[in-house]
């Protein structure tokens, strides 16, 4: 072992290396240590290492659809350049109608969709029935796609308005047709940060407690973590505990998702983009200490397609999807573009010497891309 | 200092024996590492070298870049830039707009001139504006034309290249720069421009100007249709030149960029981004520095690579109409608080420096 270990160059990281080779579970200290570190060699082959234990070279992606049915929000949150209020100016919303026609007419240039996404404002006139219409008919039209709807800041709402509980709420859209619930929302759990950057916004607490309670009802969700704004590094460890631990209980997360702060047309001050490495060192830290994930996700809308094909090497196994229409981070100055080619997407993972798998929302393989296309 | 167990590709280990005893890469070394895609060793590696050469020091410039035509007689197949004379969106500076341009840049130390081949512009128009600008701004260094352009006013007025680049020099160019390298592979540079200076003449211009002691740059333009063979053949040439003459201060990879061009094709990706400058900093063991130009890599990635064997993140730029006009999607200015930004969030020392690496400024702290 003290071999292996002569290749670290911050010796503050031994520790947490021997750790690592061992499979023992990184403490909140060895977390900072992460991310205050530079060694970004060692970061990144400790990540590598731990992701090819749990999904060897495969690299996930799936051919995918968002659709963002209302920019019309009541909410507050101060990251956000994609809300508006009804009337203003650019404030859409869309019918049951446009919805499928979206969904349609992108099924035909990509007849092997298998996803749609589906996250939007809080509609101060939409209620439970509306957001079980759009699931209602986008299940009948298209029976063969799984629907992944409504972040826990959605659930929460339509609970609240509707009068019934957060399990109800999701017993109603899983009788709709609702497959799997997306991680939005997580943003940074950390109270005080939190309270500064969207204090009408549920609670940390509270948006596990919808993800815990999707999980009981047999959903699969995603959970996400926003950086790059106001926190610390403690505060980002502190969120990737959390989610450990609500992991720890239900088991029901599928990935871990970080998204990159984008930062024009916000209210959030003197904050800048992310720079690649810290986006590298976060992708890498919360594969070493998220053990109980079996995937992490480099998002390329948010990270930009080369940040993200370098982090295939640094600890993520899923690129996500082909998307299109990506609204809510080219609000805010996304500069990644919104739609990448499935030919593409299986170039990048072949050339970060990983083998490309296209799956479905729940992590069935539909495909495996061993040989050249 | 490093452990081989962790070397995933097996192939790998003699190169990194080699390179921990500092022992020079062959061409098949070289071909290998493009190969392979652990790209971690590969960094690692790159990154070990660096050290050893530049410590925790990375360099930039505050500069500003001026292309003073896009009108060219050129007939580069990668090009997105030129125009004919008479088209639209062909321009020409005057000397009056050019200072202008260098007044309104507040204390840059650098001017980096490279342009067009204009149909009617000989050497003398071309050292006019060079001249204005060293009478205006004695403190600012001039990196001005390409040994591309350098050819093209020696052939335009039959004058010995030896006298162009004395002329230049005397104008008061400091340096040159290394474009118009693109791959010296013949078979390759014939599809790519046919038209252009050949390997051997870029090479010879940037001979005559270390036998001066004039400083010079070298550049790559990859990831269009050669092969990773072209690549290490192109890196061996201007090792071998290196060794020769030792004019040479900073490599610089170009990412070929497709948009608007005759070539077309596609972006080349993060991963054979940051291989191009590792193996290059593997590679080129008698260059001192391997620079990163944030143009067309993205901020992002060019700050990664400085864990990848760059120390140099080239400079603030301002205005940059080359790339941009086959789709480089960064912005052309980047303030220096951003380079020192990016810098120190690396890890890494930033170090201002001028067009010849005299330390302007250690940023420490």
């Amino acid at each position: 072992m003290g071999k292996v270990l002569d290749f670290v160059r911050d010796k503050e990281l031994l520790p947490i290396a021997e750790k690592v080779f061992e499979g023992e579970r990184l403490s909140f200290e060895d977390g900072v240590k992460l991310f205050r570190s530079s060694d970004i060699h060692t970061i990144g082959f400790l990540a590598n290492l731990v992701c090819e234990r749990k999904s060897g070279k495969f690299v996930y992606f799936n051919v995918n659809l968002h659709v963002t049915p209302t920019n019309i929000c009541v909410g507050t949150c101060k990251f956000c350049a994609f809300r508006k209020k009804k009337g203003e100016d650019g404030a859409y919303q869309l019918t049951v109608e446009e919805i499928l026609e979206k969904i349609s007419s992108y099924k035909e240039k990509n007849p092997g969709i298998t996803e749609v996404h589906i996250v939007g404002g809080l509609h101060p006139d939409w209620g439970l029935e509306e957001y079980l219409s759009i699931v209602e008919a986008v299940r009948e039209a298209f029976p063969d796609i799984h629907i992944k709807a409504y972040t826990a800041e959605e659930i929460r709402y339509i609970a609240d308005k509707s009068g019934l509980s957060v399990e109800e709420v999701l017993k109603r859209l899983i009788d709709a047709g609702l497959g799997s619930l997306p991680g939005g929302g997580g943003e940074i759990f950390a109270e005080d940060v939190r309270k500064r950057l969207c204090p009408d916004k549920i609670t940390g607490d509270e948006y596990l407690e919808v993800h815990k309670t999707a999980h009981r009802l047999g959903l699969k969700s995603n959970a996400t973590m926003l950086f790059g704004h106001v926190e610390s590094y403690e505060d980002r460890v502190d969120h990737l505990l959390r989610l450990r631990k609500a992991q720890d209980e239900t088991g029901g997360f599928q990935t871990f998702i970080p998204l990159a702060f984008h930062p024009l047309n916000t209210q959030v001050e003197n904050a800048g983009y992310t720079t690649g490495f810290d986006e590298i060192k976060t992708v890498a830290v919360s594969r070493l200490i998220l053990d109980n994930f079996l995937h992490v996700k480099a998002y390329w809308v948010m990270l930009g397609e080369k940040i993200a094909q370098l982090a295939l090497q640094f600890g993520a196994d899923d690129i996500d999807g082909t998307v299109v229409e990506e609204d809510i981070t080219q609000a805010a100055g996304g500069r990644a573009g919104q739609y990448i080619s499935k030919k593409r997407l299986i170039r990048l993972i072949k050339e970060a010497g990983k083998v490309p798998v296209e799956r479905d929302t729940l992590y069935n393989v539909i495909k495996v891309y061993w040989e050249e296309e | 200092m490093f452990d081989f167990r962790l070397v995933e590709d097996r192939d790998l280990i003699p190169i990194a024996e080699k390179v921990l005893e500092g022992e020079r890469l062959s061409f098949e070394d070289g071909v290998k590492l493009f190969r392979g895609s652990d790209i971690l060793t590969i960094g690692k590696l790159a990154d070990i070298v660096n050290r050893r050469l530049n410590g925790n020091f990375v360099y930039f410039t505050v500069n500003r870049h001026i292309n003073l035509t896009n009108i060219c007689v050129g007939t580069c197949k990668f090009c997105a830039f030129r125009k004919r004379k008479g088209e639209e969106g062909a321009y020409q500076l005057t000397v009056d707009e050019v200072l202008e341009k260098v007044r309104n840049s507040g204390s840059i130390r650098e001017v980096h001139i490279v342009s067009g081949l204009h149909p009617d512009w000989e050497l003398d128009d071309y050292l006019e504006f060079i001249r204005a600008i060293r009478e205006e701004f004695p403190d600012v260094k001039i990196q001005a034309f390409t040994a591309e352009e350098i050819d093209y006013f020696s052939r335009k007025e039959s004058i010995p290249l030896e006298d162009v680049i004395r002329e230049v020099a005397a104008s008061g160019v400091d340096a040159l720069p290394g474009g118009g390298a693109e791959i010296f592979s013949e078979e390759v540079r014939q599809r790519l421009c046919p038209e252009k200076l050949s390997s051997e003449r870029y090479l010879l211009i940037h001979r005559i100007a270390h036998s001066y002691g004039i400083r010079s740059n070298a550049s790559i333009l990859y990831g269009h249709i050669e092969s990773y063979e072209d690549r290490v053949d192109h890196l061996l040439r201007l090792r071998e030149l290196q060794d020769e003459t030792g004019g040479f201060m900073a490599f610089i990879s170009f990412a070929y960029q497709p948009k608007n061009t005759q070539l077309g094709g596609s972006y080349t990706t993060g991963f054979d981004d940051l291989k191009m400058l590792a193996v290059s900093r593997l590679f080129l063991d008698n260059f001192r520095h391997v620079r990163a130009f944030w143009i067309t890599l993205g901020e992002k990635l060019a700050q990664t690579s400085l864990h990848f064997g760059v120390d140099d993140l080239d400079g603030t730029v301002v205005e940059e109409t080359i790339t941009r006009s086959a789709g480089a999607e960064s912005s052309s200015y980047m303030p220096k608080s951003r380079l020192v930004k990016l810098i120190k969030e690396s890890g890494r020392i930033p170090v201002e420096r001028d067009t010849l690496y005299n330390v302007v400024e250690v940023i420490d702290g």
